[in-house]
């Protein structure tokens, strides 16, 4: 197992190399000179070319590339254009907010999803399992920002059960209680693709377990539904939800930069769009690799989690 | 035989419903199964066999099943009226069951031990301990080498026989009085058959369990089988003794499954296939189901239903062949050499013997 990991973690090195330059390109492709946004809007044409030196960016593409990946390795992400201050410790100071919203997401959804899939799949074709079904329909149709307007107007604006925006309230007062009261409307935005989607899959995969033999001979034994449902349903279950969760993890990514935009919330998907509209580029490097690794970890966790729930996997 | 009656199956009719009607596979099935015989029963596939059998144990889906009619009397009860909970205490207790795809019975994801012990924790009450005790003495029972140490394995480091073996010690595991086995040696290959076949006669002896056994085997069922029932189509058309079926068969249908049989014998040349195909039970039956495959049909088989017609004690068939003022027919050469070795050997023997070897070189 240790090899295993060992081998998965130095072939990701490649892998985020060509992310970086992937991501390099593209942001050097988009329109807009990070120049016009530091100078007056009257500068000479010697100082814009001052500016731009300054920012390093007068040299060629693979130079700046090369500069940025020494830099990078030494642990040197560069610095923020607008602010002046470096990159990293920005990042660090956003990933808080953002696992705090991302988490509390995952938790809620599958929470709830996970009961509300058994449930639809044991009642297959009742008027309860329509309802589910039909719920989490609407539930993966329904657009983040659409959603989050509408809670927002609903929640915020007229009931005023809710702050609109923020994360802690004006003066401060940074009470876990108060953190919970500002992550409702967000997590309820963000979670309700995943409370649908996982039901769905739930729902399906439950179905397909109670059409397998194992589960006609654990009936057969004369075990109990609550018996055959946790120890021979839930667990056989339990393999193909792990993909599912594998690929919720990198889509929460852009999901949250949607809703961090609607909530304010003062996450890595707010400085996202930040650093795209003040084309930081340092900082979308920075950004860029952090999901790709965070991507990268998730896929190793998700499959080593295979390995602990199914015994005929082995990674040796 | 005056041994009790363990199983008593009266008139039972299965029907599903379908998006394209109702298919109504089982109509009016009756059996008995006494205490400690192997009770085979025969046919061809989608005859019903799995289904009535099913019906026994409640294993039908509960969506889409109508038990039109019938009582299943188990114990002096009718195991269709129990509720889910008391059928619960029956199902692997009483009566347990054994699977055709030992690959995909068991849980790929529990230890094969665990899977043992646990209809022991379930109605016998054992504890965690004597349960994993109990389930290796059981593993050893039915031949798992090192059954210490099989215990912790899961069912993908067995070979199917093996995982055959494991399925048997879960149905053997609280003595069960009745063994359902539907078709438990189809997917394993030919040496692997015989010793699971060996361990279920072993084990009945021992045990002293009732068994119905599903196959379309004939020479499994010559090899298994005190008391052998034909289904086609739904409905047993013929039940008797081994001897009875194997060597005085009354029934056209079981004369095409008999000449069907492959045999050892030399000079055979191209075997025998029953002409057509099994009626589609989503459309009513008119007259004798078999009536359009079968060569000696008589006119009334296309109009009326077939009473079920005594032949002895312990033989029935559902053939207008058997009525008084049916034409004499001449069976196929193959029956016709079987009925001639049944009448010298009865005459030879002073009682009903097993004739034995029913199968003439087994088509295992
Ligand atoms: N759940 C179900 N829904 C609809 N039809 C069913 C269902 N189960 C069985 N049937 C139908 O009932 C009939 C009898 O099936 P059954 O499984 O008892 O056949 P069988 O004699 O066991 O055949 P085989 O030798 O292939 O196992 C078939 O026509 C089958 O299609
Ligand atoms: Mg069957």
């Amino acid at each position: 197992m240790k090899k295993y990991i060992a081998k998965r973690l130095l072939t990701a090195i490649p892998v985020l190399l060509m992310i970086s330059i992937a991501a390099f390109i593209m942001i050097n492709l988009a329109p807009g000179d990070p120049t016009n946004l530091y100078v007056m809007p009257d500068a000479t044409p010697e100082q814009m070319e001052a500016t731009r030196r300054a920012l390093g960016l007068d040299q060629s593409y693979p130079v700046q590339y090369m500069r940025w990946l020494t830099r990078a390795l030494r642990g040197d992400l560069g610095i923020s254009y607008s602010t002046r201050y470096p990159v990293l410790p920005i990042l660090v100071s956003r990933i808080g907010p953002t696992v705090a919203l991302m988490g509390t997401t995952l938790l809620v959804s599958y929470i709830i999803a996970i009961p509300l899939g058994i449930i639809s799949a044991r009642k297959q074709g009742t008027w309860v399992d329509t309802l589910l079904t039909g719920g989490a329909f609407i539930g993966v149709s329904i657009p983040n920002f659409f959603l989050g307007l509408g809670l927002i107007y609903i929640f915020a604006v007229q009931l005023k059960w809710f702050p609109t925006g923020g994360m802690l309230e004006l003066g401060g007062n940074a009470s876990i209680l108060s953190v919970l009261h500002h992550l409702v409307l967000p997590v309820a935005v963000l979670s309700t693709f995943y409370i649908a989607n996982m039901t769905r899959y739930v729902r399906s995969t439950m179905i397909d377990v109670y059409g397998e033999n194992y589960i006609r001979t654990a009936t057969a034994k004369g075990l109990t539904k609550q018996v055959i449902l946790t120890r021979h349903g839930i667990r056989n279950a339990l393999i193909p939800i792990i993909t599912i969760i594998g690929t919720d993890l990198p889509r929460l990514v852009g999901g949250a930069i949607v809703t961090e935009q609607i909530f304010q919330w003062p996450g890595l998907g707010r400085l996202t769009i930040l650093a795209i509209n003040q084309r930081e580029y340092p900082m979308l490097m920075a950004i860029t690799l952090l999901s790709a690794v965070v991507v990268l970890l998730v896929n190793l966790l998700v499959d080593m989690m295979y390995a602990v729930v199914d015994p005929r996997i082995k990674y040796d | 035989m005056t041994n009790p009656i363990v199983l008593d199956v009266n008139n039972l009719a299965v029907s599903f419903q379908t998006f394209e009607g109702d298919v109504k596979a089982v109509r009016g099935v009756s059996f008995q199964l006494k205490k400690g015989e192997t009770l085979a029963i025969v046919g061809e596939s989608g005859s019903g066999k799995s289904v009535s059998t099913k019906a026994i144990n409640r294993l039908l889906p509960v969506k889409n099943t109508l038990i039109e009619s019938g009582e299943i009397l188990f114990e002096g009860k009718d195991l269709l009226q129990l509720s889910e909970k008391d059928m619960q205490k029956v199902r692997g207790n009483d009566i347990a069951m054994i699977f055709q795809d030992p690959m995909t019975s068991l849980n790929p994801t529990m230890k094969v031990g665990k899977q043992i012990a646990e209809p022991l924790i379930a109605h016998i009450g054992l504890s965690k301990e004597k349960a994993k005790a109990r389930a290796i003495e059981l593993m050893d029972l039915v031949g798992i080498r090192n059954p210490n140490e099989a215990y912790k394995r899961y069912p993908h480091q067995f070979s199917g026989g093996m995982r055959q073996r494991v399925m048997i010690a879960i149905a053997l595991a609280c003595e069960p009085k009745i063994l359902i086995a539907d078709e438990p040696t189809t997917a394993l290959d030919v040496t692997i058959q015989a010793q699971i076949l060996d361990l279920m006669n072993k084990l009945k002896k021992e045990l002293d369990t009732s068994i119905i056994f599903i196959t379309h085997d004939l020479g499994v069922v010559a090899q298994m089988a005190d008391r052998v029932a034909v289904m086609y189509a739904g409905q047993i058309v013929e039940v008797g003794t081994a001897d009875e079926i194997f060597y005085n068969p009354m029934h056209p249908y079981t004369w095409g499954l008999l000449a069907s049989m492959p045999t050892l014998e030399v000079g055979k040349k191209q075997l025998y296939t029953i002409p057509g195909s099994p009626p589609n039970l989503l459309h009513p039956v008119k007259g004798d189901a078999f009536a359009p495959r079968n060569d000696y049909a008589l006119g009334i088989d296309f109009v009326e239903e077939p009473d079920l017609f005594q032949v002895t004690e312990t033989h029935y068939a559902k053939t207008w062949l058997l009525h008084p003022d049916a034409p004499s027919v001449i069976p196929p050469e193959e029956v016709r050499r079987r009925k001639e070795k049944y009448q010298t050997v009865r005459m030879g023997k002073a009682c009903g013997e097993r004739i034995g070897g029913g199968a003439i070189g087994s088509g295992g």
